[in-house]
């Protein structure tokens, strides 16, 4: 049984984060996952003890999408949402992301890539931000400048310490 | 040293290849200097200088083995520098772990249906 995480996570060039995932499903399914309510309800949740309170999906180019999350025990809510730039179902979303109490300055594109193998699915997640500062802030860094080359490299250097 | 030095001084230290190449051999196990110099057909002062540059950020240490002083990987400023990237990482890997589950179930129940429709009537 394999029991390495499967998520891939890295910095990527000056604005970017990429995540890289597997499932073992065809490409349609993980799309709907992606852009019904009902199904992104069942499992886009914060951490345990939070519930997805609000999920509207108007999945149209243009149209909007919002998402509330809630803490059960003390009631605190977190939103936030965008607007759906590109659509070619099942293979491609692009669409604006912003916080409603922003944790960084104004808007990331998020770039959601749907790829079909044998059955399974590759979904490539791009967020880019407005601004190489933006990005560096999300990344919680103190540090100036070649941050993303550095975990790049980071990321590298990790893989083969892995293998 | 703050955490943001450390942070400054791993970054550095991880820009270039040879030290990266370095910092990998050690990871399967201790090294000498000379074990280190071999493939990488550098010379081994040249080796030292990078030797150092990775010790000073805390990356490697030495050995008690005073005569052949072997280099040693040191996991936490690695880790550190790693950090933010692992808590991104696992915070979404729970959700796509629950979303593993509800794929599981949707293809099930997509399966069934199908069956369901095949079957012959009697």
């Amino acid at each position: 049984m394999e029991t390495k995480s499967k998520l891939k996570v890295t910095a990527q060039g000056e604005r970017e984060i990429v995540m890289t995932r597997d499932f073992d499903a065809p490409r349609d399914l993980v799309f709907e996952c992606h852009t019904k309510p009902e199904l992104l309800k069942k499992w886009l949740l914060g951490p345990d003890g939070w519930i997805m309170e609000v999920c509207e999906v108007n999945l149209k180019i243009g149209g909007k999408y919002r998402y509330v999350w809630k803490q059960i025990a003390d009631g605190i809510t977190m939103g936030m949402g965008g607007e759906f730039k590109v659509i070619t179902r099942p293979e491609l979303i692009h669409c604006t992301e912003v916080f409603d109490e922003a944790w960084y300055p104004g808007e990331a594109l998020v770039q959601s890539h749907f790829l079909e193998k044998n059955e399974r699915t590759t979904l490539i997640v791009t967020i880019l931000y407005n601004s190489k500062e933006t990005r560096d802030m999300v990344l919680k860094s103190p540090m100036e400048g070649g941050v993303a080359i550095s975990y790049n490299r980071l990321e590298d250097l990790m893989e083969t310490l892995t293998k | 040293m703050s955490t943001s030095d450390r942070l400054d001084a791993t970054f550095a230290a991880l820009a270039d290849p040879t030290r990266r190449a370095i910092l990998a051999r050690l990871a399967k196990g201790d090294a000498t200097v000379m074990d280190l110099a071999k493939p990488f057909s550098m010379s081994q002062p040249a080796i030292s200088k990078h030797l150092k540059v990775l010790e000073q950020a805390g990356l490697i240490s030495r050995g008690s083995d005073a005569q052949r002083r072997p280099r040693r990987i040191e996991a936490k400023p690695l880790g550190e520098a790693n950090e933010w990237l692992e808590n991104y990482r696992k915070f979404w890997e729970g959700r796509y772990q629950q979303l593993d589950a509800l794929l599981d179930e949707l293809k099930l129940s997509k399966q069934t249906k199908t069956k369901r429709a095949k079957r012959p009537r009697s």
